[in-house]
């Protein structure tokens, strides 16, 4: 692996859009230079479940759109306008039909999107509900299974069943490809664990210790493991974070062994959340929003008070950000893919929440704005960088 | 025979409500289908050919359980988007 360049550090300074996923469809929120105003555009595929929707950042014009509706089976919707036209897959992802008198696996939605290497132009990987692991070589317009994993016996065995999954469906996410090298992958699955390839997909190993799990389960089986968002960092591809059911942790490759970072967070909030969002440029900055995972597992801003909690220093001390946000009364849940960040200086950072309102910083996460409301319950937010 | 389109499929027909088709099964009928209208079977039917969980199919005023069920030139076939939640 080469050396990461010097590109990915140099801040944005041309406006940025946020691509909003929610479960009545997409949004667009195109902001100005200086991210101070902002307009909302129409719904897109109003009424669609939308998982998720990412731009190509090889072209910044397409993007795709994971979604299903009530009725209707999975699909994804491409568009090579910057959304103001879209097309749908002639080929959806769908798993390999299995012989007559036994029992195959039906994908129930396109959970996660993510364009390929920058080198491997019109490549993306989709991670489904339930877990199954796919990939476009034509910019989303015919899907493959990706590597063995989805018919591996081990595989299915950590996978598990429709019953072990969240609450709408087993997740395979957080598909990341090291920006050094097209063949180096990880991925992830709740539940089933996190795991790597070095040689493009033709194996994959497990990447799960230091990884806690829940009290009274056996950590060594990896259908027990929970990573809720594993992110990598842009300016050290060889640091990850990641939320996780069990907490917030870091890992520096090559070591194998996650860290529990998210044991310095203040005791009463706890590290247990979906997401988790990466500084563009300094690997020692994360930002994560708690959520209260006490007891039934209420998934809500702890006591009702929105807050970020930020790390300067990779994890050894956490730091609360809730200036702008309500005082009380908001039980709010932030998704694992529902909070982002911009590569600016500072960095803006934007989430969007299950009550619909899309927030954003400008000052990373010294303070906070609201930029809509009323939005249906939001699944994903990615900010577009128009930069030239 | 007919086919009656439920709405959330008529972005595939052009927003025809009927279509004529043929075919000696229900599977066949689909397929038809989908070779004139790319990507409306898979919306209703699965990778492992059955009928999607919120979806049903009548033949006439009886429902059609799996693709093998055997049609006649007049039948008249409804494709039902039922029970999804709000």
């Amino acid at each position: 692996m080469t050396p990461h360049t010097k590109t990915a550090l140099k801040p944005a300074t041309g406006a940025v859009t946020l691509l909003i996923g929610t479960r009545k469809g997409a949004f667009l929120l195109r902001g100005d230079r200086a991210r101070r105003t902002w307009k909302l555009s129409a719904p897109i595929l109003l009424g669609h479940i939308v998982h998720h929707l990412v731009m190509d950042p090889r072209d910044r014009l397409t993007m795709l759109i994971a979604c299903r509706t009530g009725h209707l089976g999975p699909t994804v919707f491409r568009s090579t306008d910057f959304g103001k036209t879209w097309k749908e897959a002639q080929k959806p992802a769908a798993f390999l039909k299995v012989p007559e008198g036994q029992q195959g696996r039906v994908v129930d939605h396109v959970f996660w999107l993510t364009p390929g290497h920058a080198s491997e132009p019109n490549s993306w990987y989709a991670g489904t509900s339930p877990q199954g692991l796919f990939r476009s070589a034509d910019g989303g317009v015919t899907w493959e299974p990706f590597s063995y994993i989805n018919d591996d016996p081990q595989y299915r065995e950590w996978m598990g069943t429709v019953q072990d999954g969240t609450p709408d469906g087993p997740k395979l996410h957080s598909i990341i490809v090291d920006p050094r090298d097209p063949a180096h992958l990880y991925f992830a699955m709740s539940g089933g664990g996190v795991h790597e390839s070095v040689d493009g997909g033709k194996t994959f190993a497990t990447l799960v210790r230091g990884l806690d799990v829940v009290e009274g389960f056996d950590a060594a089986n990896i259908a027990v493991h929970d990573p809720h968002c594993v992110r990598l960092c842009p300016s050290n591809p060889d640091r990850l974070y990641q939320q996780n059911h069990c907490g917030i942790y870091r890992i520096d490759r090559p070591s194998n062994e996650w860290v529990r970072i998210g044991k310095n967070m203040p005791k009463q909030i706890g590290d247990i959340g979906f997401s988790i969002v990466l500084h563009p440029r300094n690997p020692d900055t994360v930002w994560v929003f708690p959520m209260d995972g006490s007891t039934v597992w209420p998934r809500v801003s702890p006591g009702g008070k929105p807050a970020v909690y930020v790390t300067k220093n990779g994890g050894k001390s956490w730091a609360r950000q809730d200036k702008g946000f309500p005082r009380s009364d908001a039980w709010w849940t932030v998704k694992r893919q529902a909070m982002t960040a911009d590569a600016h200086e500072p960095v803006g950072l934007y989430f969007g929440t299950t009550s619909g309102e899309v927030w954003a910083s400008r000052t990373g996460g010294a303070s906070w704005t609201c930029l809509a409301r009323h939005l249906p319950e939001i699944y994903s937010v990615e900010a577009a960088d128009l930069s030239s | 025979m007919t086919v009656f389109i439920p709405t959330p499929l008529r972005s595939y027909t052009r927003q025809k409500g009927e279509v004529d088709a043929q075919g000696a099964t229900l599977g066949e009928v689909l397929s038809a289908l989908d070779r004139r209208y790319p990507g409306l079977r898979f919306r209703i039917i699965t990778e492992q050919d059955t009928i999607r969980e919120h979806i049903r199919i009548f033949v006439n005023e009886e429902q059609a359980r799996d693709l093998s069920a055997a049609l006649r030139t007049d039948d008249e076939i409804h494709i039902i988007c039922a029970l999804s939640g709000g």
